[in-house]
Formats: structure tokens, C-alpha cells, sequence
């Protein structure tokens, strides 16, 4: 877990991941460990993990070492979770992926523009000749800044990704992840197979 | 799938299979899970269940309660009288939501129980549909557990697991919601395969020995160690090793008051009980001692006061099979993660055998305060009311110790846990971290049927009995035999003790009536009796107990009578009040 050094009642952010079986009610089941105690999740990503059945949640909030390891362990304890780290951001490498809309016409006229996105890293994903949709990858700080270059050229809509990071002492992940798999293979989700098939059910 | 069809897979499959509803192969689970009672209430989406139920009359007894609440609450009592898995059946929309409290209650008392509802048809999730409500979202943060089946060959496998669930590691209540449709569906049913293992879940932390060593070196070497136990001790069947550890030990032991009856009441080193209305030495010496060891109790704010003033010139060693207990509310210098049947035996195998004879003698002191200055009175009054305390003095003459209490929530509730005798283990059954008003007539109801062969009294204030008194319909329609005691001071008496102490007397919607609760257990065909002279007590207390079959005996209490000791809220435990 974190090997921070920082005082353990001083607010940080933390991000914390979650590696989890696929099933249904699980987030919310995650989620409200954060809402009983009033903490606001700031950005959450929850996407497969590279392993078939295994899940993986980033989950960043502001909150101190003492409350987060609380949290950890509660996470922990739910029946479908794995396992739980947390992490201050000294510990881990992160990005948020974002999108920009801005009028071609714009881009096309204003040479400036295509500066100022170099020079934000970000790149061209869709030309068409009403819209052009840019993207770039990087912290918080760096998508916003790109919104505000953006911003008097007409953008027309923005939206970003939740963090997803990496942990930088995470040796062995991956092999123990896949081992654990290996050994007893996990269950596919079952959904309602009924929804909109009202004559395939039995009614009395 | 059509019935023909599922026969043909019957023939073509080399597997044993037959094929059954979703009904009867839950039914045929929770037989093999070993439930012989269920506690319910019908209702149009679990129709089908109870349908199946109807041919299954003698292999599982289904009690009709009167409220759903009253279906959980029976199922707590029977499970922690019976150390099993309470089960309960309710319909879908009101008849789950019903469930809410009983499943609170389960939840944040580590009460094993499973509880099926019905659900709509699959089809008509989400729409709003009659009597739909979402009870998995509902119940999400009041269950360790819960799983919504919308297939009927889901079943043995949700049922089993929800079983292992409920009974492993800390224990908890379990909800499976079953649609309609599930529930009628034919599918090919191969029985029942209990589940022992789900990979996610680990309900036992490894043992670390390493912790085990420090703690015993801590016990060791300790001048004035104190054990406070809680009910991890029962919920892990480790009374004996328990024992064992307190023997050898030679320390003190105060319990919690789920963790009353671990070791019996007149065991030499228990000193009595923790917390807000505890025992005197054993909150004050909390602050004394210099290891503090506590086992199975999570140090709930009731037992701890405040935190900052709270044993802090103390080592304290933790033992508890739920990791997230540890350092939640009190910091351990030793963690003893695991379960107490294996860490106690161990732990007494590392501490010298020893005798803590003047540390002990402090304690003796300080309960020979409490008895002069409070329990005396309490207990054997001459002049004035009856008390409360004297109605649990005489039962425990009556009974021996011998008699399974349960309890609702209030002052009766603190004078009962605290005066009760208990000689054997599951023998206080109460509501304690949620603390349910009406919890104790239903428990009462399933504690009975958990264990037939005991005498069982309801100890329930006038406020807590009207909560849930239609359950006396159910006494009289199963015949339970509860014997209840309705300790009637004709006031919200807990909150309004706290509206005399600290709102200056300002009784704000405290002042109870109450029906005529003899009348009333005549109309439900149960005899009772009420007393309101002390020399009356006795004899009615007999007659009470002799009495074959239930019975309802009404005490009148002291109207304006508080419970002490008592750390009022914000102070620390050493600065219990004595009155």
C-alpha cells in the first residue's frame, strides 16, 4: 500500500485501485462506501483489466492516509473485490485522455491554432469539413489549459476521461493477476435475458 | 423453455438431472442448507414459491409472521440462539422494503441470515411495474451480500453461496431477489451443491504468528492487562478457548453487551459489563490498565466514550476476523488478525500461566462502590415502586441463569443486560448496534424456535412492545411459547432519562400511552397478568413461568427512573457517573 511519507491526517489527493470480479451492482456497491461518509469520488474508471473476468476501478478522491486506509479495507472486505491499493500521486504515473469539437473552417483560417496544439501535444482523431476533433493525453492541468486555447476558436464541445493510473511499484501484477486467473477461471456475467422479450417469459 | 424441450436435454445429458421449477429447487436448497424453519409473509411475486412450499409442509415449517419486520427480527432471534442460518421469505415492493430494518439490524450485528423476495417478472424491471420496487439497490448497503436472479437455473448455485455467505468469516445477513418468471421456470436441476469457497472472497484472514508472539509478550509482561470480549467470541464458537485464555491468563475480562454470556456471569475474573450504562470498574480501570485486549468487539462509540480520552496509556492488542475492524475506531499496537477458535488457543500457548490477584482486587473494589452506592437499591428495594432492576433480580432467582433473555431497546434493555445471569452461551439475544425498538417481541418469537428446550423471556418496555405487537398473532397461531415481560415506566424512559439530564426536563413527546396490554394479549388467546405491588412480583413471576404455553405479564415500573451507571456523550469512560 501507500509508502508515503506525508502526515496521515493531512487531505491529499489518492487514487485507488480496485481489482474486481464482473457483476452486476458491484459499483454501486464500491460507490456507496465513498457517499455514506459525504466523500466525493472526483473521477472513476472502471474498465477491464487485462485479464478476462478481472475488473479494474481507479477511484480518485482528496481525503487523509487514515480515512482512504479505512475506505481501503472496507472495499476490500465486499465479497467480489480482489484486492485494493492506495496511492498518493508520488506513487503512480496517471492520464486523463481528453476530446476537443472546434469548426474546421477555424483551424483552417487561424494558423496560430495549429501551434498552440503542437504545442499541447494533442492530435487531429477526425477532420471533416464542419468539425475537426483533437486529442490529447496528459493531467488535469494540461487538458484544461488546451480548453482555454480552445475556447476563443469556437470549440464546441469537450469531454474528458476519468484518470487511469499506473502504479509505480506494481511489480508482479500482471503474472500474479493471470496466475490467480489460470487456477479457477472466473464466471461470465449474466444479465436479464428478458428485457424486451416478453413472450419468452413464463407467466402464469 | 418449453417442458417437452427440457426433457429431451434430460435424456441427452449424461448428467443425473431433473426437471424442476426454480421454486421447488429452492426449496430443496434451503433443505439441504439445513434451514428447518422459515419465517414469511406471502405476497403476489412470490406466489410461486409459496405454492412450491405448500407440498413441502413437513420437511420446512413455515412460520406466518404479521409484518416482514417481524420475519427478520425472528430470524435474528433464531440465529443467535441456534448459531444458524436464519431465513426469511417476503414478496416483492412493501413486503422487501419491510426488510430494511430486520437487515440493518443483521448487518451491524453480524447476525447470519438469508432472506429470498420475490421480484416481478424479468420483463418488467424497471418499468415501474406493481409491487416493483429495487430492493437490490435498496438493500445494497444493509446486506454483506445480495444477488437478484432473473433465471431459474441461477438458483442452487445464488442459494448456496448466499448460504456460505451469510455464515462465513463475520457473518451477515444475505438477500436473493427472485423474479417471478424464475421462480415458474422449468430448468434441468442437478441438486444441491453446498459452496465452500468463492475466489474473491476471503472470509478468514491468515493468521500472522509474528502478531500472535507480540501480543503474548505484550500479556506477558503486562502489570494490569483487561480483556474486553464481544460477541466475535460466540459468532466463532470459541467459548471454550476463551476460557482457556481467561484462566490461564488470570485477567479480568468485561464483555459487550453482545458478548454477554461468553463466559458466565459469575465467573470469578468476569467483571462485568462495558460502555455508556456498564459497570463502573470495569469503564474506569479502561483508563487504568496497561494492555488493553480486546476480542471480537469493534470498540463502537457506546463502548468507547471518547476516543481521545480512551485507554490511552495502553498497549492494545486486537483480535478480529474482520480486517477493516482493525485500527477503525481504536488504534492497535497489536493487530491479531484471524479468527479467535484459532488465535485464542494459540495466544494461550505463549502466556505464562499467572494470577492477577491485586489487579483483580480493583476491580472487586470498585464493584463493591457500585453495589453500595446503586445496585443494592436497584435490586432489592423495600419502600417506593417496583424497579427495574428488581423484576431482573427475581427472574434470575426463578430461572438460575438458565433462561434465554431477549431484550428490546431502552432502559430495560441496559437493566437487563446488566442484571441479567447468564450461565450459558446465545443466552442474551438483543439489538445492539442498531438498537431497534420492536426488535425484541419477534426475536423472542425465533430465538424460541431456535432453541426449543430453553425458557425464553422477552424483557420489552411499553414504547419497543407497540412497535411490533401484531406479532403476538403469530405467537398465537404457531403456539411458540415466549414468556414476555413488559416493563412499563409509561415513558420513552431512555429518552426521557437524556431529556431530564441534559434538556432540562423538557419532555418532548415522551409521555407514552399504552393499551391494555393483559386485554390485549386475551384477544390474541394469551394469558397474562399485571402487577403493579412488589408483593405481587414473585408469584406472578411463577405463574409466568410455569405456565404452559406463552404468556404476557405486565410490571409497572417507576415512572422517572434513570439508568446509571452512564458516560453521558462527549466524556470518557473513567468519567462514568454513578447517578
Amino acid at each position: 500500500m501507500s509508502n508515503s511519507n506525508i502526515e496521515t491526517n493531512q487531505q491529499q489527493e489518492f487514487t485507488i485501485t480496485v481489482y474486481t470480479e464482473n457483476q452486476i451492482g458491484l459499483l454501486n456497491r464500491i460507490a456507496i462506501i465513498f457517499s455514506r461518509r459525504k466523500i466525493n469520488i472526483e473521477s472513476l474508471n472502471v474498465s477491464p483489466s487485462e485479464i478476462e473476468h478481472i475488473h479494474r476501478f481507479n477511484i480518485l478522491i482528496t481525503e487523509s492516509e487514515d480515512v482512504v486506509r479505512k475506505l481501503a479495507r472496507q472495499i476490500e472486505k465486499q465479497v467480489e473485490v480482489l484486492k485494493v491499493y492506495f496511492n498518493t500521486n508520488d506513487d503512480i504515473i496517471w492520464q486523463e485522455l481528453a476530446l476537443y469539437k472546434v469548426p474546421t473552417d477555424t483551424i483552417v483560417e487561424k494558423v496560430i491554432v495549429e501551434r498552440l496544439l503542437r504545442e499541447n501535444g494533442a492530435r487531429a482523431v477526425v477532420i471533416r469539413k464542419d468539425y475537426t476533433v483533437f486529442e490529447t493525453t496528459g493531467h488535469r492541468e494540461e487538458t484544461d489549459k488546451l480548453i482555454e486555447v480552445l475556447q476563443p476558436y469556437g470549440l464546441i464541445e469537450f469531454v474528458r476521461s476519468a484518470r487511469v493510473a499506473i502504479i509505480k511499484d506494481s511489480e508482479g501484477f500482471n503474472a500474479k493477476l493471470r496466475e490467480f486467473e489460470r487456477e479457477e477461471p472466473g464466471q461470465d456475467v449474466i444479465e436479464n435475458e428478458f428485457l424486451d422479450q416478453e413472450k419468452n417469459v413464463f407467466t402464469m | 423453455m418449453e417442458l417437452a424441450q427440457a426433457e429431451i436435454t434430460t435424456q441427452t445429458e449424461p448428467k443425473k438431472t431433473i426437471s424442476v421449477t426454480g421454486s421447488v429447487a429452492l426449496l430443496e436448497g434451503l433443505i439441504a442448507e439445513g434451514t428447518d424453519v422459515v419465517f414469511g409473509y406471502p405476497g403476489g411475486a412470490i406466489m410461486p414459491i409459496y405454492d412450491a412450499l405448500y407440498d413441502y409442509n413437513e420437511k420446512l415449517q413455515h412460520i406466518l409472521v404479521r409484518h416482514e419486520q417481524g420475519a427478520t427480527h425472528a430470524a435474528q432471534g433464531y440465529a443467535r440462539t441456534s448459531g444458524k442460518v436464519g431465513v426469511v421469505f417476503a414478496t416483492s415492493g412493501p413486503g422487501a422494503t419491510n426488510l430494511v430494518t430486520g437487515l440493518a439490524d443483521a448487518q451491524i450485528d453480524s447476525t447470519p441470515m438469508v432472506c429470498i423476495t420475490g421480484q416481478v417478472f424479468a420483463h418488467l424491471l424497471g418499468t415501474d411495474a406493481f409491487q416493483e420496487t429495487d430492493v437490490i439497490n435498496i438493500t445494497t448497503p444493509v446486506t454483506k451480500w445480495n444477488y437478484q436472479v432473473t433465471d431459474a437455473s441461477e438458483i442452487p448455485a445464488a442459494l448456496a453461496k448466499a448460504f456460505y455467505i451469510a455464515k462465513s468469516g463475520r457473518p451477515g445477513p444475505v438477500l436473493i431477489d427472485i423474479t417471478k418468471n424464475a421462480q415458474i421456470q422449468l430448468f434441468d436441476y442437478e441438486g444441491h451443491k453446498p459452496c465452500n469457497h468463492i475466489r474473491s472472497y476471503r472470509p478468514k484472514p491468515h493468521v500472522r504468528k509474528e502478531y500472535v508472539e507480540q501480543a503474548a509478550a505484550l500479556i506477558n509482561a503486562a502489570k494490569k492487562p483487561f480483556i474486553l470480549f464481544g460477541q466475535g467470541v460466540l459468532l466463532g464458537r470459541a467459548e471454550q478457548e476463551f476460557k482457556a485464555f481467561v484462566e490461564k491468563s488470570g485477567i479480568p475480562a468485561a464483555w459487550t453487551i453482545l458478548g454477554a454470556g461468553a463466559i458466565p456471569t459469575d465467573h470469578p475474573l468476569n467483571v462485568g459489563m462495558l460502555g455508556m450504562h456498564g459497570n463502573y470498574g470495569p469503564n474506569v480501570q479502561t483508563n487504568s490498565c496497561d494492555v488493553l485486549i480486546a476480542i471480537g468487539m469493534r470498540f463502537d462509540d457506546r463502548v468507547t466514550g471518547r476516543l481521545d480520552k480512551y485507554a490511552k496509556q495502553a498497549k492494545v492488542i486486537h483480535l478480529d476476523i474482520d480486517p477493516a475492524e482493525i485500527d477503525k475506531n481504536v488504534k492497535a499496537d497489536v493487530p491479531v488478525w484471524g479468527d479467535c477458535k484459532e488465535t485464542l488457543p494459540m495466544l494461550t500457548a505463549l502466556i505464562e500461566a499467572t494470577q492477577h490477584t491485586e489487579w483483580v482486587n480493583e476491580f472487586r473494589a470498585f464493584d463493591k462502590i457500585e453495589q453500595e452506592t446503586l445496585i443494592q437499591n436497584e435490586l432489592n428495594p423495600v419502600t417506593g415502586e417496583l424497579t427495574m432492576g428488581e423484576v431482573i433480580n427475581q427472574l434470575n432467582i426463578l430461572t438460575k441463569g438458565e433462561a434465554v433473555i431477549v431484550t428490546d431497546v431502552g432502559q430495560h434493555q441496559m437493566v437487563a443486560c446488566r442484571y441479567a445471569h447468564f450461565n450459558k452461551t446465545r443466552s442474551n439475544i438483543t439489538s445492539g448496534g442498531l438498537g431497534t425498538m420492536g426488535f425484541g417481541l419477534p426475536a423472542a418469537i425465533g430465538a424460541k424456535f431456535g432453541t426449543p428446550d430453553r425458557t425464553v423471556v422477552a424483557v420489552i418496555g411499553d414504547g419497543g412492545f407497540q412497535m411490533t405487537l401484531q406479532e403476538l398473532g403469530t405467537i398465537m397461531q404457531s403456539g411458540v411459547e415466549v414468556k414476555i415481560m413488559i416493563l412499563n415506566n409509561q415513558f420513552l424512559g431512555m429518552v426521557r432519562q437524556w431529556q431530564q439530564l441534559f434538556n432540562e426536563k423538557r419532555y418532548s413527546f415522551v409521555d407514552i400511552k399504552s393499551p391494555d396490554f393483559v386485554k390485549l394479549a386475551d384477544s390474541y388467546y394469551i394469558k397474562g397478568k399485571r402487577v403493579t405491588e412488589r408483593d405481587d412480583l414473585v408469584g406472578a413471576l411463577e405463574e409466568m413461568l410455569n405456565h404452559k404455553g406463552s404468556y404476557l405479564l405486565e410490571v409497572m415500573v417507576t415512572k422517572e427512573h434513570n439508568v446509571f451507571p452512564m458516560v453521558p456523550q462527549g466524556c470518557s469512560v473513567s468519567e462514568i457517573r454513578l447517578k
